[in-house]
């Protein structure tokens, strides 16, 4: 557990779709002590309330932090709206990371919408032993493949309607790779019915997974206590907090 | 450099800033950023009688200039506060305050008694929370039960008490008196004020609570109205709090009345508020010559 607050520079923004925006922030002291599953915090100016986005990539050599994120109210509005050159109030690296297996020779990965962009440091790490599902609405709303196969990965792509890769939803190429064998774990992130689902596949099939979880942060950094989530540990019913528990839990402890 | 120190209740603070109950945890988050040696005193997480699980989640949502939420004090229960957390905070070279918030008067007097057997150097009984069924601020919202609380609580413990009140009332001076007359050594207000958002598109409230306390800086103007008037009405000191998130703001709570000051939610918008708040009152202190942060205290002049 090692957090700082900066104000860091925001040196590359890139619109990726309609409300979607990439911003590389070069922050040294956050990104040489993030790890793929943690998130910063970040305080978009005059609210009172951090928002917590998901790390997207990490480069320890030059110091940067990318983030991709959805604008969703005022508050992602504000971050979205700033540009090269301006500097964002970071609280980071927090939270519990995914767990990395080095031993591991094929791994899933799995991201519904803007659960994706926290796959990719997974991606860069696993390279050709990851195979990335990625589940979008359609094909406006596709982003980061080019990502995932620059760093080695198979990806599969499917939308809801069609209009872009196959039609059909995350879990049905995962059960299809987890019946093929030999995977080693299961990551996911996107929303809470499809993390619902993929943890059910993955237990079922006796695989290591991990699931990233969502949840309305206060403090983010495990004081508050407002972003609770139901786990279940050594068998007994526990309040976890998804900013210093999670964002990254086990796909055996969480209660829907 | 102005002398910070404040006595409240015969116990000395090296400086007025405390965070406040509920946001600062056991404090052990916020040490990863400044030595918790630098603060006033700790307020810490109400305490029940045993673990309480809290409310579901979502328990927070932004507001205009503030935020609501409604953790519905989750904790470890009293024996854990004393075992695993107290100890620790106790060699911190800050005041503690431990916070209890029990759902009946015999909870409250029992952990009251846990507490007044360990070195704690005070106590604050929290009659005024609103995220829970039970007790909270339920005790704090009539005379009558605001002073019985106060009075079993007294008699459970020797440790300075501190009654904090709620803002949800029609006179928080008249249950300031009631507490004092009930032998409070102190009050420390407001704790949050009941609102409540709702989501438009969904046509749910935000907060699976549906109702949550209001803090930040919204609701500052009206916990210097109620600092100013119940420290008027009473002659114990008065811990003031609500939207505090500068030094400016501290110093005005201050002349309203208050002796000490709780941070709460300016935290969340900046986890190094406490310490700045100290540093920012110093300078202002040094820049209008004033030597005694004491001498500031109900200093204002009304019309």
């Amino acid at each position: 557990m090692k957090y700082t607050k900066a104000l860091d520079p925001i040196v590359k923004k890139a619109v990726l779709g309609k409300n979607l925006f990439r911003l590389d922030i070069l922050c040294p002291d956050i990104a040489g002590a993030a790890q793929p599953g943690q998130f910063v915090h970040i305080l978009p100016e005059g609210f009172t309330l951090r928002r917590p986005i998901s790390i997207c990539n990490i480069d320890k050599e030059k110091g940067i932090l990318t983030i991709v994120f959805e604008v969703k109210q005022a508050g992602t509005e504000w971050i979205a709206n700033r540009s090269v050159g301006e500097n964002l109030d970071l609280l980071g690296p927090l939270g519990h990371g995914f767990t990395l297996k080095p031993d591991a020779k094929k791994v899933i990965l799995i991201g519904g919408g803007i659960g994706t962009p926290p796959m990719l440091p997974l991606a860069r790490y696993y390279g050709g032993k990851a195979t990335v599902i990625c589940g979008f609405r359609s094909a406006e709303c596709v982003i980061l493949q080019d990502e995932f196969q620059k760093a080695g990965a198979q990806t599969i792509l499917c939308t809801d309607n069609g209009t872009a890769g196959r039609k059909a939803l995350v879990t049905e190429p995962l059960k299809e790779l987890l019946a093929a064998g030999d995977v080693d774990a299961v990551y996911a992130c996107g929303p809470t019915p499809m993390l619902k689902f993929v943890s059910a596949i993955a237990n079922e099939a006796g695989v290591f997974c991990e699931i990233s979880l969502e949840e309305r942060m206060g403090c983010g950094i495990g004081a508050c206590l407002v972003c609770a989530c139901k786990l279940q540990k050594e068998g007994k019913d526990v309040m976890g907090h998804v900013c210093k528990d999670g964002p990254v839990f086990s796909s055996k402890e969480v209660q829907w | 450099m102005a002398n910070l120190s404040v006595n409240v209740a015969g116990v000395d603070f090296k400086n007025p800033v405390i965070p406040a109950s509920g946001v600062f945890g056991y404090g052990r988050e916020y040490e990863e950023l400044f030595p918790l040696s630098r603060l006033g005193g700790i307020a810490t997480k109400g305490t029940t009688i045993t673990m309480r699980p809290g409310n579901p989640a979502p328990r927070i949502a932004e507001t205009p200039s503030g935020m609501i939420n409604s953790v519905g004090l989750q904790n470890p229960g009293i024996d854990a506060f004393i075992e695993r957390e107290l100890p620790n905070l106790l060699t911190k070279d800050t005041v503690i305050l431990a916070n209890i918030a029990g759902s009946t008067v015999d909870e409250c007097v029992t952990i009251a008694e846990k507490l007044d057997a360990t070195d704690v150097h005070m106590i604050e009984l929290n009659i005024s929370c609103p995220n829970v069924k039970k007790g909270g601020a339920a005790f704090g919202v009539h005379c009558d039960s605001a002073a019985a609380i106060t009075q079993a609580v007294r008699q459970a413990t020797k440790k300075p008490l501190v009654v904090k009140l709620s803002p949800n009332v029609t006179d928080i001076a008249e249950i300031a008196r009631a507490v004092e007359a009930a032998g409070a050594d102190a009050v420390s207000l407001i704790n949050t004020v009941l609102g409540m958002r709702i989501d438009i598109r969904t046509r749910r409230p935000i907060l699976k609570n549906n109702v949550g306390g209001m803090s930040g800086p919204a609701v500052f103007p009206l916990a210097v109205r109620m600092v100013w008037q119940v420290s008027n009405a009473v002659s114990i000191p008065v811990i003031g709090m609500g939207g505090i998130d500068s030094g400016a703001a501290a110093i005005e709570m201050m002349m309203a009345g208050a002796s000490a000051v709780q941070v709460g939610a300016a935290i969340f918008t900046d986890p190094y508020a406490p310490v700045r708040i100290i540093e920012e009152m110093n300078t202002f202190l040094d820049e209008n010559g004033i030597d005694d942060i004491k001498s500031i205290i109900g200093s204002v002049q009304p019309w």
